[in-house]
């Protein structure tokens, strides 16, 4: 019969190396478990051998299983292995009893034997069973220990994907940061253009006026210089009527003179009032707005601004012409507003209008016979509690697609440099802090009309 | 001589009549007015033959006198009434457009009256 307590030396140390990885964690031990699983299949060879001539070699073996199974359940090392010597124990004890009673009572032996026999093979059994339930349970708690492990893993990689968010967003918000940074520049950027923009309109608007202020001024002081040399020249001559004899002097003539003189003295009054009220709207225009409503004649100045803006016209462009028809409502009176932001208002409107009959005059003017005569229109009217004014011309209006532009800033249908494209925005803004509507209607070719309606008659 | 006057400022008028007022009354002059281009081409053809001179204002709302003078120099050739243009703007384009259209005198304002009289003495004679 082959010795089984070899036999399981040698396993159990084969498997003690293999699943405490002694080859690693405690190569001392290694080395230990390695000679003790070559010696165990010698000593079994031997004791085989040897059993003939010295008969009871099992109770040798019996006795090396049971000092090395007190070796595994003594050493700290091998305590993971206790089931081992769980497994292990009823079958060591069982059988040195066994070993016990064959030599040292062999009568009782022989008839114990059977009896014997079963408490042996219980005993092996038992370690059968503790050795499935110990595999079962380190299947189980491989599995778990797999599990847990993996859900570490999880876990890390989550920590890790947290880090890096983390990163992401702090990057993000950064670069957001400084997004809003940049663009709170350059809105700023953008204002202080703006304000440029709209003073540079301003200064633009009264570059094209100064043309057409220099020829109103022209005009009235030609009249005042003409009227005071001829006022010289009938003092004179009644001067001369005076020295003469009193039955020479000619009465009706010197009523005359006097009544020229007179007459004369008034154009000269109303000429110089004339050229004072152009230069006082010039300094209007140009000087800082006061921003205050003030009672004014909207007729005089519709009729000043319709002046400036066409001689302003005809200064740039020589061949320009255009008729020029008012109709003022009498019935108007004054109304509140603020007079350099309303000349500004109309001011862009009728330039728009001159450039509008002239471009159209423009392109007219190789088509032989034609009869297109430019003309710009601007209409007062008093309606019930309203003020309207109309200013038409017969240019070759807008087109029905960019109409709805035309009071959006930087739009522009003229030729880069020629408009800032603000002018009418502008107006906008101004027709709206009156507290009053600004509508344009148009037909491509036939010309364009702007209603301006002021609020308060 | 008959001077038919155009200028679009009413006040031209009477300052005209101020400035020729011993011509007037002398019989040296007779003066009448137009107030735009229209207005002279109307008087005109209702009085033919009876301006002799022209002052014409360039500048003029409606019909310019340039296109006044160009319809002057082609309706009324005989006798061709003399035309001088008169302009705020003394610029060469003018200037030279009135020539090419026939015009036989070229003035700026503000008008030099002595210097008038004098144009007006050597071109009647």
């Amino acid at each position: 019969m082959i010795n089984l307590d070899y036999l399981l030396i040698f396993f159990i140390a084969k498997y003690l190396r293999s699943s405490l990885k002694t080859q690693e964690t405690n190569p001392i031990w290694d080395l230990r478990l390695k000679w003790i699983m070559y010696a165990s299949p010698v000593l079994l060879l031997s004791g085989f051998l040897m059993n003939k001539i010295f008969p009871g070699q099992e109770i040798i073996s019996a006795l090396l299983l049971v000092g090395f199974t007190y070796l595994l359940y003594s050493r700290e090392i091998f305590r993971p292995a206790r089931q081992i010597v769980i497994a292990i124990a009823p079958y060591v004890i069982v059988n040195l009893f066994n070993l016990v009673i064959k030599y040292f009572m062999p009568d009782r032996y022989k008839t114990w034997d059977s009896t014997l026999d079963n408490i042996s093979t219980f005993a092996i059994l038992w370690g059968v069973g503790v050795w499935i339930v110990t595999n079962r349970q380190r299947k189980a708690l491989a599995k778990a220990t797999a599990q847990v492990i993996a859900k570490e893993k999880d876990n890390q990689i989550i920590t890790q994907m947290k880090a890096d968010l983390e990163v992401q967003v702090k990057e993000r918000t950064a670069e957001i940061t400084k997004q809003k940074e940049e663009l709170e520049e350059a809105l700023h950027e953008l204002k202080s253009m703006q304000s440029q923009l709209i003073q540079s309109e301003k200064m633009a608007s009264l570059g094209e006026l100064t043309a057409g202020i220099a020829h109103e001024i022209q005009n009235p002081l030609n009249f005042v210089n003409n009227f005071s040399e001829v006022n010289a020249e009938l003092i004179e001559e009644l001067k001369n009527e005076k020295r003469k004899p009193k039955d020479e002097r000619d009465d009706e003539l010197e009523n005359i003179l006097l009544h020229d003189l007179a007459a004369n003295e008034e154009k000269i009054n109303h000429h110089g009032k004339r050229a004072d009220a152009i230069v006082k709207g010039m300094l209007m225009h140009s000087r800082k707005n006061s921003g205050l409503k003030e009672p004014t004649d909207l007729n005089a100045i519709c009729d000043e601004y319709l002046r400036l803006s066409y001689h302003g016209l005809r200064a740039k462009d020589k061949n320009f012409n255009a008729d020029l028809k008012t109709d003022f409502d009498d019935a108007l009176g004054k109304i509140d507003i603020v007079p350099q932001d309303f000349g500004r208002v109309l001011l862009n409107i009728f330039n728009n209008a001159f450039y509008a009959v002239n471009e159209k005059f423009k392109a007219q003017k190789n088509i032989a016979n034609t009869t297109y005569k430019p003309l710009v229109t601007v209409q007062t009217k008093k309606l019930d509690d309203k003020t309207e004014i109309s200013i038409r011309d017969n240019g070759n209006g807008i087109p029905a697609n960019i109409i709805d532009k035309v009071f959006q800033p930087f739009f522009t249908t003229k030729p880069t440099g020629s408009g800032t494209g603000l002018g009418l925005s502008l107006s906008y803004d101004i027709v709206k802090a009156h507290g009053g509507e600004i509508r344009v209607e148009s037909k491509e070719g036939e010309g364009t009309e702007f209603l301006i309606q002021l609020p308060g008659v | 001589m008959k001077i038919l006057v155009v200028d679009d400022e009413q006040d031209v008028k009477t300052l005209f009549e101020q400035r020729f007022r011993k011509e007037i009354k002398n019989g040296e002059i007779i003066l009448a007015f137009a107030f735009s281009g229209e207005e002279a081409l109307e008087f005109m053809n209702a009085n033919e033959h009876e301006a002799v001179l022209i002052l014409s204002d360039i500048n003029m709302p409606g019909m310019s006198g340039l296109e006044l003078l160009k319809h002057i120099k082609e309706k009324f050739e005989k006798p061709p009434p003399i035309v001088m243009m008169i302009t705020a703007y003394g610029d060469k384009d003018n200037y030279n457009e009135a020539i090419k259209l026939g015009a036989d005198d070229f003035l700026t304002k503000p008008v030099d009256f002595i210097a008038l009289k004098e144009k007006l003495k050597t071109k009647t004679q």
